[in-house]
């Protein structure tokens, strides 16, 4: 009875845990420094967007989480257990950056032999093959050699692979790199289905406008570091409005600070932080210090500004 | 601990990879046609005649010759087991880093020790499964042919099969580190050397020279593949061959194709010592690489 407590104690906690909690997780090749202490937190069933540049320490990251390699400090915990624990991987997905099946298998012997290793029940092997098959749109070509794949395919085939077995989080690692739109838009409504049915996802890559369209939460690194994390909300700072004007003096460009944060670019002025119910008062402003306007545009923050920003304040 | 399951999946794994790349199916090819030359070969020697129209050799002498035919026969074997046992080897966790196949793999709930450990049943049971099936092909077409069969063909099998598995132990080690081609030049040239050593280490014990001696019973015991060769030689030998080497004294020891003593219960309680420790060896390294 005691025990039967315990074990709910357990899953409670295991269940209240988020998807991935890591402090100050750092990994040094030799006297390269691949991630210099790594701190966040992903919370469960959401869509998490880990952004970096080439060699920000992203791949070192998900490596770390799933226990692929060990970490030369600091801790962390994937759904609940420690990282290398070997039985949490039972409840994770992985699609490598750098993904690579056997090229004289057929892919649905690939993922035969991805059930095996993944421990799911043998009766469920046939129907559990067929879904992710078809999910990542690969299902007519099942019988084929992964040889016989293109790059996009075998990528599909790695995404199929890191859905088997409805993991509870599913890391997946720059999964579009090697495919044309439509199989970008096939991987953003797998993400989606995945999100529907309370999958959290940890998204490593470089492609900012695919992140947009699907992420709850970012976070972004460089050189090993988490330099901002949050909802797209919070890291984009609401709207901006970008004005090309000519006439106004740079005492008179500065004034329109009132209107909200000013960056100029001596053509373009970006004021952050304008609603767009704001955006005829500027242009009025503009004109009645006797400006000439030539064009106005009232738009969102692109995640890309952002990081830009972001990356240029941490440079400086 | 590694757990039995996966470690059994990785062993599948490789045996179907060696089929699957018709390696099996080109050397049992090339294998039954060298067993089919050599019984030609057996039955030129039975069925020739000599100046006076009766057979060239007499029983004994054939038997004699089929003996030492047959010490030939099983060095080429030996030779092409541990060729292939070290070219499968080479590539066998090497290549599976470089190409980041093993990532999808070791994200699964499974054990770098599982992997390693699985990959060499999977080698092994290949080496025995050719060493088993050549070698006793081999000795039943040599029986037929001339109706000689070797006094010990079970330890002759096993000490052929340990051979292989000597070498596919040493390289699967080296293949966690080195690239396949490198992985695979480094055995193969222990596997020389450790022959010519045994060698010296017999001209060392025939003519009384000490270093000499020294440098075989070393070599020997750094690649057991020479001692485990004696031991295939000797399972061969008959009676008459092994007094008549022996009545040669020292001499007799300085032949790489002979043999007058098996080998002592201390090279081989060596052996396995020599197998357990690369095993761990190879445990510890594949445990500490970067992939």
């Amino acid at each position: 009875m005691v025990d039967l407590q315990e074990r709910q104690a357990a899953a409670a906690t295991a269940a209240a845990s988020p998807a991935i909690h890591c402090v100050e997780l750092t990994k040094h090749y030799g006297r390269t420094v691949a991630l210099a202490g790594l701190t966040m937190t992903v919370p469960r069933g959401e869509v998490f967007g880990f952004l970096g540049p080439n060699g920000a320490g992203k791949t070192t990251a998900v490596k770390l989480l799933l226990g692929l390699i060990e970490p030369t400090g600091g801790e962390g915990w994937v759904l609940g257990q420690r990282i290398g624990e070997v039985v949490v991987r039972r409840r994770v997905g992985y699609l490598p950056e750098l993904f690579r099946y056997q090229p004289w298998l057929r892919a649905g012997e690939v993922l035969r032999l991805h059930c095996e290793l993944a421990r799911l029940p043998r009766a469920t092997w046939t129907a559990e093959i067929a879904r992710v098959l078809d999910l990542a749109g690969i299902a007519d070509r099942a019988g084929h050699l992964v040889r016989t794949y293109s790059k996009g395919m075998q990528q599909r085939l790695g995404l199929a692979a890191a859905l088997l077995g409805t993991p509870e989080l599913v890391f997946l690692d720059e999964p579009t790199s090697a495919l044309d739109p439509v199989g970008r838009y096939d991987v953003r409504q797998v993400i989606h289905h995945l999100r529907e049915r309370g999958t959290a996802v940890f998204l490593n890559s470089h492609l900012l406008t695919e992140v947009e369209m699907v992420c709850d939460r970012v976070a972004m690194v460089d050189h090993g570091r988490v330099i901002a994390t949050g909802t797209l909300d919070e890291l984009l700072g609401g709207q901006a409005c970008r004005v090309r004007a000519s006439g106004l003096d740079a005492g008179q460009r500065r004034s329109l600070s009132s209107f909200g944060q000013v960056e100029d670019d001596g053509e373009w002025i970006v004021v952050r932080g304008l609603q767009p119910e704001g955006v005829p008062d500027l242009v009025a402003e503009i004109v009645r210090m006797g400006g000439r306007v030539y064009a106005v545009e009232p738009r969102h923050q692109t995640l890309e500004d952002r990081f830009l920003q972001l990356l240029g304040e941490g440079h400086a | 601990m590694p757990e039995l399951a996966p470690l059994l999946t990785f062993a599948r794994l490789t045996i179907w990879e060696a089929s699957r790349r018709k390696l099996l199916i080109a050397v049992v090819v090339l294998t039954v046609v060298v067993i089919a030359v050599t019984g030609w070969v057996f039955t030129q020697l039975r069925y020739q005649n000599g100046p006076s129209g009766g057979p060239l050799v007499g029983e004994v002498q054939l038997r004699l010759l089929a003996s030492q035919l047959l010490i030939f026969t099983v060095f080429l074997f030996a030779g092409v087991l541990s060729l292939m046992a070290v070219l499968v080897a080479a590539p066998s966790i090497s290549a599976d880093v470089e190409s980041n196949l093993v990532l999808a793999m070791l994200a699964r709930p499974v054990r770098r020790s599982e992997l390693v450990l699985g990959k060499w049943l999977g080698l092994a049971a290949l080496v025995v499964m050719y060493a088993t099936g050549a070698g006793v092909l081999e000795l039943l077409v040599v029986d037929w042919a001339t109706g000689y069969v070797p006094p010990q063909p079970v330890q002759l099998v096993v000490y052929v099969a340990a051979m292989g598995l000597v070498l596919v132990t040493l390289t699967l080690l080296l293949s966690t580190r080195l690239a396949g081609m490198t992985a695979a030049i480094i055995p193969l040239i222990a596997y020389f050397m450790g022959w010519v050593g045994g060698i010296l280490g017999g001209i060392g014990h025939a003519l009384g020279i000490q270093a000499l001696s020294t440098t075989g019973v070393i070599s020997q015991l750094l690649l057991p593949t020479d001692g485990l060769w004696r031991g295939a030689i000797y399972s061969m030998e008959p009676a008459a061959v092994i007094a008549g080497l022996r009545a040669a004294g020292t001499v007799g020891a300085a032949n790489p194709f002979a043999a007058t003593d098996g080998p002592a219960p201390a090279f081989l309680a060596w052996t396995v010592v020599w197998f357990a420790a690369m095993v761990a060896l190879t445990l510890w390294s594949f445990r500490r690489r970067e992939i």
